[in-house]
């Protein structure tokens, strides 16, 4: 493959604004469920703490919102663009599934966004309420169809083929396919994750920093709970999401573990290199018969090995190492959290361990860390195909030429990069402003 | 007409209507956008106000655009995204850096402020003039030639003044004092270049294409046709009046924007006209180019519900903000 193919640039292209566009929407789906909880506590309690609360994350929020509605309208126009060969056709089940989130989900969050963000005084707090509760709604209505589109390319259900055209014959079978109630329960879980370490680290930043208000310890409060309560369901949704893809993709499994021969009592890798020319592993350190014990729930049990699948199975290395840096932001997620909840029974907020709270700082983004890392894995982990089992990528690809594609992935990279800076940088300096200017403008 | 044809004519309507909407109301807030620079420091917050609570609902018309071709005319929609695709990079470009603009603006440090109103200002005139060149190139069926090009350069350049009229009438609308007297003088600024634009293109449609030609001096259709250039001549005429009046600023602020809106509206009307029954002009109609009947039905009975609701909530947020534009506050 030489290195200006158009399918090689499509590919990358595509996958650097996904990459760039799932950031915020990971952050915003349950960012706005939390600025919900935050108004609904200060509606009840009059304690200005929430309000406080409320305020600095409806910024955090309305950039984050902003960043995902832009990079959001650029991946509408490049299914289009890069890839359409699979709109002619699947047109026909992801036309609509699209359509119903353009319809269902995008006007009710765009135009109640501004109701919620600038309605205060203009609306009473009732309606305000209602406002917030329809862009939570449409948010997670977003994820809904957009993560049925993706679940049934991983695991197609419900259609049938004539001349090449992909027909519906059940809509709940498109919607509700093997993959998708997994998919949909663990990205959500990773959405909480991935605002929940965010309130967290920026929290902390504020109490390093000696910038910290009564609106810091409910937020930083809030976060370390939901964040403890929500990583193990997550752990637990994990590994029977790792099952569900066993059954139906068996040798995404495989590169996984790193499994290349099939075997009996496999064992769980810990470090090893894969190599795609010697179809094998090089320096592995393992657990003997853990990969058998955890996805066959038998130390015995047979794991069918990429040789199987020769020609048909997805990269190995970026599978293994990307599933392996998700597992560890997690597991770290998990050691963070439950540190922060034990030492918040003795301590308020502002007195934690100040090593706590340079990890908790350390741990802002880790949400976007394994969030990025699972998705590569399991659409990587879809390669060759597009559609899984169906479709290939490279047959799906569009006429661009080398050269459009490389002015224009050159411009996205240079926007992203620049955007990616200027957002992170003002988020902590915003949790680095003075409190009592904090709500005082937009 | 059984169900089986009414169906891609009724996409083709809503398809129609979304991309009307959405030049109508994302117009208005990308002239906020290219008059930017134009304003005194003080009066930038206050026009970035006016347009606060409604842009990003605004830009979802285009999104539903977009996802109306590729539902219900996929085939189209790939052709037509192919052939504008280095344009509809840059329009992109140019609604990613307007959209986080306005948010990183009043966030970010104070001094890198001018930064992103700068980057606002960039951001809505690339997106402008990436849309008029799109359009020019489509209406012309992606024809080739230096003719085709300078059709399309020429409505790349009328947009921005469309759009600036668009936006300065909004203004006038929302803002009070020295803001409302500059929004005045910007629209009717605007008004020549929009009308010689307007001029240009309604002699060049005819030249460049031979079913326009056809079309509009065929001799019944042609007096039908009539009373959109004529209302065009007359909301113009009636919106240059209107803007010199003491009155506009006042009890009928909401005049020019509406005056505005009927000008583009006939050139809509004009446009829609002239392409039917074509999604791709000359090229493929719109029955050619339709997705399978079951797809359509599916997402046919979703939009008889939504739409509506669409609708009576983008009226209710717009009613929330009506009067006189406040300092955005996130209270």
């Amino acid at each position: 493959m030489e290195a200006l193919d158009p399918l090689v640039l499509a590919r990358l292209q595509f996958a650097a604004n996904i990459t760039f566009h799932i950031l915020f929407p990971t952050i915003t789906i349950a960012l706005c469920w939390a600025l919900l909880f935050f108004r609904w506590r200060w509606v009840a309690t009059r304690n200005v703490a929430w309000l406080g609360a409320y305020r600095l994350w409806t910024k955090v929020f309305a950039l984050s919102f902003a960043m995902g509605v832009v990079s959001g309208i650029t991946m509408s126009f490049q299914f289009g663009t890069n890839w359409p060969g699979f709109m002619e056709r699947v047109g026909n089940i992801a036309g609509p599934l699209l359509g119903y989130e353009v319809l269902t989900a995008f006007f009710l969050e765009a135009t109640f966004l501004g109701v919620m963000l600038f309605g205060h005084g203009k609306v009473s707090e009732r309606v305000h309420l209602f406002a917030t509760l329809m862009v939570a709604l449409g948010t997670t209505a977003s994820a809904f169809w957009i993560l049925a589109l993706n679940s049934w390319m991983q695991t197609p259900a419900g259609f049938y083929v004539e001349n090449g055209q992909y027909h519906v014959v059940s809509w709940l079978a498109v919607i509700f396919n093997p993959s998708f109630p997994y998919r949909f329960s663990h990205v959500l879980l990773a959405s909480g994750l991935t605002a929940a370490f965010l309130i967290a680290g920026l929290s902390a930043w504020q109490i390093l920093r000696r910038h910290d208000t009564p609106a810091t310890a409910v937020a930083l409060r809030t976060a370390l709970i939901a964040g403890a309560i929500l990583i193990p369901i997550q752990i637990f949704v994990g590994d029977l999401h790792g099952l569900n893809t066993l059954a139906h993709q068996p040798q995404k499994i495989a590169a996984i573990e790193g499994v290349w021969e099939t075997e009996r009592g496999a064992p769980l890798l810990l470090f090893a290199l894969p190599d795609e020319t010697t179809r094998s592993n090089h320096f592995e350190v393992g657990v003997p018969k853990a990969a058998s014990l955890i996805l066959k729930h038998d130390p015995e049990d047979e794991i069918r090995g990429l040789n199987e699948f020769e020609g048909r199975h997805p990269p190995v290395a970026p599978l293994f190492w990307g599933f392996r840096i998700m597992v560890g932001v997690g597991l770290l997620m998990l050691a963070t959290s439950w540190a922060g909840v034990w030492a918040l029974r003795r301590r308020a907020p502002h007195a934690l361990p100040r090593g706590l709270l340079w990890g908790l700082v350390g741990m802002t983004f880790s949400g976007w860390v394994a969030t990025v890392a699972g998705w590569y894995v399991t659409e990587i982990g879809r390669q060759p195909y597009l559609v899984f089992g169906e479709l290939l990528t490279r047959d799906l690809v569009g006429p661009a030429p080398a050269a459009s594609i490389a002015v224009s992935l050159t411009a996205y990279l240079v926007t992203y990069l620049v955007l990616i800076v200027a957002y992170v940088s003002v988020l902590f300096y915003l949790a680095s402003k003075p409190a009592d200017t904090q709500g005082a403008r937009a | 007409m059984s169900f089986e044809q009414f169906l891609p004519l009724y996409f083709f309507v809503i398809l129609g209507v979304a991309m009307l909407l959405y030049v109508l109301l994302d117009g208005f807030d990308l002239g906020v956008g290219l008059l930017l620079p134009l304003a005194p420091e003080a009066d930038k917050d206050r026009m970035i106000a006016a347009i606060g609570p409604f842009w990003d609902a605004n830009e979802t018309w285009l999104v539903l655009g977009v996802g109306i071709l590729l539902i219900a005319f996929p085939q189209a929609h790939g052709q037509i995204l192919g052939a504008l695709y280095l344009p509809v990079t840059a329009m992109l470009i140019g609604l990613i850096l307007r959209g986080v603009a306005f948010d990183f603006r009043v966030k970010a440090r104070d001094h890198h402020k001018y930064l992103w109103n700068r980057s606002f200002f960039a951001g809505s005139l690339i997106a402008t003039l990436a849309q008029g060149w799109m359009l020019g190139r489509y209406v012309t069926g992606f024809g080739e030639g230096a003719g085709h090009q300078a059709f399309a350069l020429l409505i790349a350049l009328t947009l921005p003044a469309a759009y600036v009229m668009l936006g300065g009438c909004w203004l006038l609308l929302k803002s009070e004092g020295a803001l409302q007297e500059n929004a005045r003088r910007w629209a009717r600024a605007s008004l020549v270049p929009v009308a010689l634009g307007l001029l240009l293109i309604s002699l060049a449609t005819p030249w460049v294409s031979e079913t326009v030609r056809e079309r509009w001096f065929a001799m019944p259709a042609f007096l039908a046709l009539l009373p959109i250039p004529l209302i065009s001549v007359l909301a113009l005429a009636g919106l240059a009046w209107v803007l010199q009046r003491s009155g506009v600023r006042d009890e009928f602020a909401w005049l020019p924007f509406v005056l505005a809106v009927v000008i583009l509206l006939m050139g809509f009307f004009g446009l829609a006209y002239s392409l039917y029954p074509y999604v791709i002009m000359d090229r493929m109609t719109l029955w050619a180019a339709a997705a399978s009947t079951p797809a359509l039905t599916v997402i046919f009975f979703g939009t008889v519900v939504t739409v509506p609701a669409i609708l009576a909530y983008t009226a209710f947020a717009y009613w929330v903000f009506r009067g006189k534009s406040t300092p955005l506050n996130y209270g």
